[in-house]
């Protein structure tokens, strides 16, 4: 089992012909059954052509109602990106995974209004997709590195969740899904969301948590994980080191009542009962111990 | 991106929102003929650097003739002024703001910010006006009126009157606040703003509304959109290290400890700052090398960490992901080579053809030390920065 994509899924790519599209297409077809999953493409003024004999449309509206697609990856340059997500959910889309990085915050912010009261799901921007190993990778992590499993994975960033899933697959733990959120402030699923995913899903016996420092999500995935998580959870922040004030801004900071820095949201989710680290080499280990404990 | 306070008054002034009269200066001189061509009696002369606290460092002063207008500006251009967000250096001063006095009868807080947890924009309004935010925060939250503006709707004029009623603006000023606070929010959204602030907001004698202060930071992503705010940028205010590593596309942060790190992605480049921490050193930067990283993006990154006079010795903790490690590899060895490197160095490699990579390293005849995992090399730099 899995959870939001599986062998099952099928996907189109906007934005498929550009450098990086054409890249990431090639390397998520080859992946398990991407053969099958990667059905289409979208961009303007192509339609009718086709890339590595995968059929290209006009509009996401268009993909869905002609190949069967319900759920999108995005490679559209960031001032494109934002509208490119409107449109995959004005298409009514289940899922749409945005890779993109860059987009302007007030874009996003547009964005995600408009999204209320749909029932498209976004992951990311400026994530690195999600995958359920062996059998479909929506996005740029190296497929390789994951082995299917019982563990989920669930992080802001992209190459320190290659790294929780390294240290994972290097122990025999192999994974059910792992899911990539993205960096920026404004953004899709949070860890909650994707929390609630794998305590339902029965294909998963344990999730590793990888935030970082910035808002307040890892607390309050930490506060839903204290009352309503079945399933042991293993935790690292990013940043303990980080200068404040760096990126974050003034006022940003009141906001969240002096909230965003790695110890307060480390503090947090030690008191809810998640299994933290502060060793970003131990994910892997601290995980093997907490089933053995179980 | 951040701007000097007399631009974010230029920019305020666009959308309607009063300022004092003044005009930015880089000399002495300019600075007396700025106060005579203001006129008035009395002159406010205003450090401009890209931090907050100004006053409390001196940086902000009072004067009443231009003789006082001379020996303000004297004393202020050219000095290292210190303020609780510039570190202990200080910043230099390079130009002024001279400013018309404004009889004061209250001051008030208004600040805008992109917040995350409603996923939109906040204004936040206090009756504290002129102190630190966070202080007022902390001792009396209280006092800090927060509305979460529709973006569809925008900030209506009924919801700017009733937070600024909210904040002790009396009735006969509410439409001047009014004016201010829609002025503020369309200046947000039209400029890509992230922080917005004018603390303090002023009510004069005569019962105006001035926004005495601006102090504004702008989306990076959104400046491709707007030139006119990119004219706005100052490089004297920003730490050469981090100018350099823009050029070649690199996240770069100067930190005060003396073990470079070199990393493929945000996340894993403050885990590894983090892991030298936690075994015993203390890390000189942040560095993300990003997704596709070549030779010459490498070397100019060791180039840069060894610019840091403190700098005794380097990590690099690449997990391949898009980014191969033995392209990695031959990146770090001619690197190496090209900047004659002296202080020892820590290769971790992980991911995509990770053995190749390794095998680049071992036969490149240089003295790399090589980190099985992440701790381990982490336990080897903080030994050789202790060694050396």
């Amino acid at each position: 089992m899995s959870i939001l994509i599986d062998k099952n899924t099928r996907v189109m790519t906007q934005g498929m012909t550009g450098k990086v599209g054409q890249f990431h297409t090639i390397h998520s077809r080859a992946y398990a059954n991407g053969a099958q999953c990667f059905v289409a493409g979208v961009t303007p003024k192509k339609g009718g052509q086709s890339f590595e004999g995968i059929p290209i449309y006009n509009s996401v509206a268009e993909a869905k109602a002609q190949s069967g697609a319900t759920v999108s990856v995005i490679y559209v340059p960031p001032p494109y990106a934002a509208a490119a997500i409107d449109e995959a959910v004005e298409a009514d889309l289940d899922l749409v995974i945005c890779i993109t990085e860059g987009i302007p915050v007030h874009d996003m912010l547009r964005t995600r209004y408009k999204m209320q009261g749909k029932r498209t799901l976004l992951i990311g921007p400026n994530c690195p997709g999600l995958i359920t190993p062996n059998e479909i990778k929506i996005g740029i992590m190296p497929g390789h590195i994951h082995r299917k499993g019982r563990i989920g994975v669930v992080s802001r960033s992209g190459t320190l969740t290659y790294e929780a899933v390294g240290q994972l697959t290097a122990l025999g733990l192999g994974q059910s899904s792992c899911v990539g959120i993205g960096g920026d402030p404004i953004n899709g699923l949070k860890h909650l969301d994707v929390m609630k995913l794998f305590n339902d899903d029965p294909g998963t016996d344990a999730v590793v948590m990888v935030g970082e420092i910035g808002g307040t999500d890892e607390e309050e995935c930490a506060r839903w994980i204290k009352h309503n998580m079945n399933k042991p959870v293993v935790g690292f922040i990013a940043g303990v080191t980080a200068p404040p004030g760096k990126r974050m801004g003034h006022a940003g900071a009141i906001i969240s009542g002096g909230q965003g820095g790695a110890d307060t949201k480390l503090a947090v989710m030690e008191e809810c009962g998640i299994h933290i680290t502060r060793n970003p080499a131990e994910m892997g280990r601290v995980m093997q111990r907490v089933l053995k404990d179980s | 991106m951040k701007i000097h306070e007399y631009q974010g008054k230029e920019i305020l002034r666009q959308f309607g929102v009063p300022t004092p009269r003044g005009l930015a200066c880089f000399s002495v001189a300019e600075a007396v003929a700025a106060a005579q061509q203001l006129g008035g009696a009395v002159w406010v002369v205003k450090a401009q650097i890209h931090a907050g606290g100004r006053g409390k460092g001196g940086g902000v002063k009072v004067a009443k003739s231009l003789e006082e207008v001379r020996s303000a500006a004297q004393q202020i251009l050219g000095m290292h002024l210190v303020t609780h967000q510039t570190g202990k250096d200080g910043q230099v001063v390079r130009r002024l703001l001279i400013e018309e006095g404004a009889q004061i009868s209250k001051e008030f807080y208004l600040g805008m910010v992109v917040d995350r947890g409603s996923q939109r924009v906040a204004l936040l309004a206090s009756s504290e006006g002129g102190m630190e935010i966070e202080q007022v925060a902390a001792h009396s939250p209280e006092k800090i009126h927060t509305v979460r503006i529709d973006p569809a709707a925008g900030l209506g004029a009924a919801e700017a009157a009733s937070a600024a009623r909210r904040i002790g603006i009396p009735d006969a000023a509410v439409e001047g606040a009014v004016t201010v606070l829609q002025g503020l929010y369309r200046c947000f959204v039209e400029k890509d703003a992230m922080l917005a602030e004018i603390n303090p907001l002023v009510l004069t004698a005569d019962g105006r509304v001035l926004a005495l202060d601006a102090k504004f930071n702008f989306d990076s992503n959104a400046l491709y959109r707007h030139p006119e705010i990119v004219a706005y940028r100052d490089l004297d205010e920003e730490d050469p290290a981090e100018i350099e590593a823009s050029k070649f596309d690199l996240s770069y942060i100067s930190l005060d400890g003396d073990i470079g790190c070199l990393v493929n992605g945000a996340g894993l480049a403050m885990a590894t700052m983090d892991i030298i921490k936690l075994y015993g050193g203390s890390p000189a930067n942040f560095l993300d090398v990003g997704g596709g990283a070549d030779k010459e993006k490498v070397t100019e990154a060791f180039k840069l960490m060894l610019k840091n006079p403190n700098l005794k010795a380097i990590l690099v903790n690449i997990f391949g992901g898009i980014m191969k490690c033995d392209v990695i590899a031959e990146g770090v060895v001619a690197a190496a080579r090209e900047v004659h490197l002296k202080v020892p160095l820590v290769v971790r490699l992980e991911g995509t053809n990770v053995e190749l990579g390794k095998k680049i390293l071992a036969e490149s005849g240089l003295p790399i030390i090589s980190g099985s995992d992440m701790a381990d090399a982490a336990q080897k730099v903080v030994d050789a920065a202790r060694g050396a």
